[in-house]
């Protein structure tokens, strides 16, 4: 059995005084019987806020501040090869929860930001990237309502933000007005502006705010990649409420995202057509994703003959294409979402836009509340990402095929099978 | 008067002949008025934007002779026997659109512009007997009561003109994508005929309104005689930085080629950046700023047959007008130079009923 190391002081003095309590020994899961030491006060906040923090299973190393040594894989300069990295993590706060990765999904931006592809959010190695991240709870600290050490947790690319704005109070904290801020590649304000490092990695601390429940229903590893790739077509299906009565839905692009794309598309009723340069993934499309029409963007004729077709469509492509060859597929009224971010600007003509009152519209991953929705919502409907699972020493090969788009469909690291073993937590 | 109906009206108007634009009289007769349609004196006519696009054949669609006008008043003279709306005496209006196919979405939805058939325009259109439209830059005109709006009595005929296609072309994309509910910053790029009444209807539904321009000298005018709240000159760097992030819905008038950068900068999250104008070249965006602030940017084209009908009632409800210059029609080519240039307050109106009897 083990319990956390308490200090007696912590630097800086934040505690006036420290005195201690043994709580009652409680029976959990079968046999495992845990004997808890908590700190009685912290401080008047923790005081009048704090419940008592609940030990957990965390096996690492502990620095005298209760940071923990994290053990992953990063990205040091900008060739993007990623090798293995030893780095700490903060101590759990009162609202904080630890927990130990089994997986993390690789999204197209992680290969991006590794090779430093965008000059709005330059890199900064070492990087460990990552955020769809999968795991369970090792500890929760005194104020965490919702979660305790053993539970299914994921988190997505939100890993702190104002919490106060409009925007956070709605719980879109992807468009939180002060800043949200990034599980990687990102430093926390909000803390101590140290930088955030990802889920290609053992472990992870993140205040509960941001933490996400992976119901009962889901796997795992597929669910990983539901927490970027998932919810970053969802939140435009929902915000742009595609979903109301039977609508023609087309999808630019079959990658992670467009396979989430047809995969709720479907669920919510629509008709659905993908739209792909490539003939070859005509069967699959219609086959195991069910798509009611496939066409091929580079063929004139089958895309005058989709003209005025479809009420939305959500594009997925993050490479440079004009806005005026997938307008004419929308009827009066149609709308375009972007949810890929070319790095040169997109042109369209005003005409196609006014003759039929289109639009043109982005949208960002979602909001912490809308991510838990859609993970009930996959629940439901048995909705998960198609994965290749592979272990974290693949991680370089797997990036130069998933620029090659050489993936069905999205890469997902089993963090638990690759970790060391004074990294792995106890059973 | 019912003995009129069935002959053929012989008109008087003015009409560019090719691409250089130039407008001299013209005559030419219009079909006689059938049961369903009104027959109508033209008073007043207002000079659009895309009056000068089309008599200079700038959008590559142009047949000659075009008798061009869209923003037409007057008084009914005649009524087929199945009109039921208008009389004769009734002050009547005309837009951009003169028919459309009337069963598709689009028309059931009474958004007969987007007539999925394609609306037949006012000029320089086709109709269904296979003419050419004639607009109203005549003394006659005859129109299906379908397509035809009642000018309410409280509005002034020559300030009225210009709202059938300045004034819905704005109100619209407000109605449309609901810019009126809960005291929204507005902005508008552009302080022309369009602009100023976007400043009007923006300022009736209580929105907080930006006028945005490349002209410092414009910001009295905005803010004294419109009532603009807020004046951002688009050269200006530092202004423009200074209002990053600060406006809900920005409506773009502006028909000359720009980045749309500029102004979805000004946009909050969430915010709308609806396109009127129309632009030669294709607008450039970043799309990052699309996605990282779930930005918009759409379009719209005038308006339907209901809400512009509706629009004029709430003109009248708030006392909103075009402000006009009054012309007459044999200064049409100078106002069309004047116009290029921008010089002017706000719409050129022709008083087309005093120059066609005089002349």
């Amino acid at each position: 059995m083990r319990s956390f190391r308490v200090l007696s002081k912590e630097e800086g003095s934040v505690c006036l005084s420290v005195s201690w309590l043994e709580v009652p020994e409680r029976r959990k899961e079968g046999s495992t019987v845990e004997r808890r030491i908590v700190p009685l006060v912290l401080s008047s906040f923790h005081l009048l806020t704090a419940r008592q923090p609940q030990a957990g299973h965390f096996q690492g190393k502990m620095a005298k501040s209760g940071a923990k040594e994290c053990w992953g894989y990063a990205a040091y300069d900008r060739s993007g090869l990623m090798k293995p990295f030893r780095f700490m993590r903060r101590p759990c706060r009162p609202e904080d929860i630890c927990f130990q990765i089994k997986f993390c999904g690789i999204c197209h931006t992680d290969l991006h930001q590794i090779k430093d592809d965008w000059k709005e959010i330059p890199a900064s190695y070492p990087m460990v990237p990552g955020h769809e991240v999968v795991g369970i709870v090792c500890e929760v600290g005194g104020a965490v309502r919702n979660f305790k050490p053993g539970d299914r947790i994921g988190v997505g690319c939100i890993s702190n933000s104002c919490g106060q704005c409009d925007h956070c109070r709605k719980s879109m904290e992807q468009y939180c007005e002060r800043k949200m801020i990034w599980t990687y590649n990102d430093k926390d304000i909000y803390i101590d502006g140290s930088p955030t490092y990802g889920g290609y990695s053992t472990l992870m601390v993140i205040p509960e705010r941001y933490a996400l429940r992976i119901p009962e229903g889901l796997p795992l590893d597929a669910a990983a990649p539901l927490l970027c790739a998932g919810i970053t077509v969802y939140s435009p299906m929902k915000h742009y409420d595609m979903e109301r009565g039977g609508k023609s839905f087309g999808v630019i692009g079959l990658g992670g995202l467009g396979f989430m794309a047809a995969k709720f598309a479907r669920a919510l009723g629509m008709r659905i057509t993908v739209v792909s340069t490539s003939p070859g993934k005509e069967q699959e499309a219609r086959t195991s994703l069910h798509a009611d029409n496939f066409v091929v963007s580079t063929d004139p004729r089958q895309m005058k003959a989709a003209e005025k077709t479809l009420d939305f469509i959500i594009d997925t492509v993050a490479a440079e294409h004009s806005m005026d060859q997938y307008l004419p597929l929308l009827k009066t009224n149609g709308k375009i979402i972007l949810v890929g971010i070319p790095a040169k600007p997109l042109e369209c003509s005003a005409l196609s836009l006014h003759s039929a009152r289109r639009c043109v519209g982005g949208s960002l991953i979602g909001g912490i509340r809308e991510t838990q929705e859609m993970l009930d919502f996959c629940a439901r409907h048995h909705i998960f990402c198609k994965i290749e699972r592979i272990p974290i020493s693949y991680v370089n090969e797997a990036m130069v095929r998933l620029a090659k788009s050489d993936v069905k469909y999205r890469f997902v690291i089993d963090v638990a099978a690759s970790t060391p073993p004074e990294f792995r937590p106890i059973q | 008067m019912s003995s009129a109906l069935g002959h053929e009206k012989k008109c008087r108007g003015y009409a560019a002949r090719e691409a250089s634009g130039h407008l001299s009289p013209f005559e030419f007769t219009r079909s006689a008025p059938g049961s369903k349609d009104v027959g109508f004196r033209v008073c007043f006519c207002g000079i659009c934007h895309t009056d000068l696009h089309q008599i200079r054949s700038e959008w590559g669609s142009s047949v000659y002779p075009m008798v061009p006008g869209h923003e037409i008043v007057g008084i009914v003279d005649e009524v087929g026997s199945e009109v039921s709306r208008f009389r004769p005496g009734d002050r009547v209006g005309v837009g951009c659109i003169v028919n459309s196919c009337r069963e598709c979405n689009a028309c059931k939805r009474k958004s007969e512009q987007y007539c999925h058939r394609g609306a037949t325009f006012t000029y320089n259109s086709t109709d269904r007997e296979g003419t050419i439209t004639y607009g109203g830059y005549s003394d006659y005109m005859v129109v299906s009561e379908d397509y035809a709006f009642k000018i309410p009595e409280n509005l002034p005929l020559d300030g009225a003109a210009p709202l059938l296609v300045a004034g819905v072309t704005v109100y619209s994309p407000i109605k449309y994508y609901q810019m009126e509910s809960g005291g929204r910053n507005f902005g508008v790029v552009g302080l022309g005929g369009v602009g100023h009444m976007a400043v009007k209807f923006a300022k009736a539904m209580g929105m907080h309104v930006t006028v945005i321009s490349t002209s410092p000298s414009k910001e009295e005018e905005a803010k004294k005689s419109l009532g603009a709240d807020q004046f951002l000159v688009s050269r200006d760097e530092a202004q423009m930085k200074e209002a990053k992030g600060t406006l809900d819905f920005i409506i773009d008038t502006v028909s000359a080629p720009h980045p749309a950068d500029l102004y979805l900068d000004l946009l909050s999250a969430n915010g709308k950046l609806i396109l009127v104008g129309v632009p030669p070249e294709p607008m450039q965006f970043k799309p990052r700023a699309l996605v990282s602030e779930r930005k918009t940017i759409g379009g719209s084209m005038v308006g339907g047959m209901e809400e512009t009908q509706e629009m004029l009632d709430f003109c009248v409800k708030h006392n909103i007008v075009c402000e006009i210059e009054k012309i007459n029609m044999d200064y049409v080519n100078t106002a069309m130079e004047r116009l290029a240039k921008g010089d002017v307050h706000y719409r050129f109106v022709i008083d087309c009923e005093n120059s066609f009897r005089a002349s």
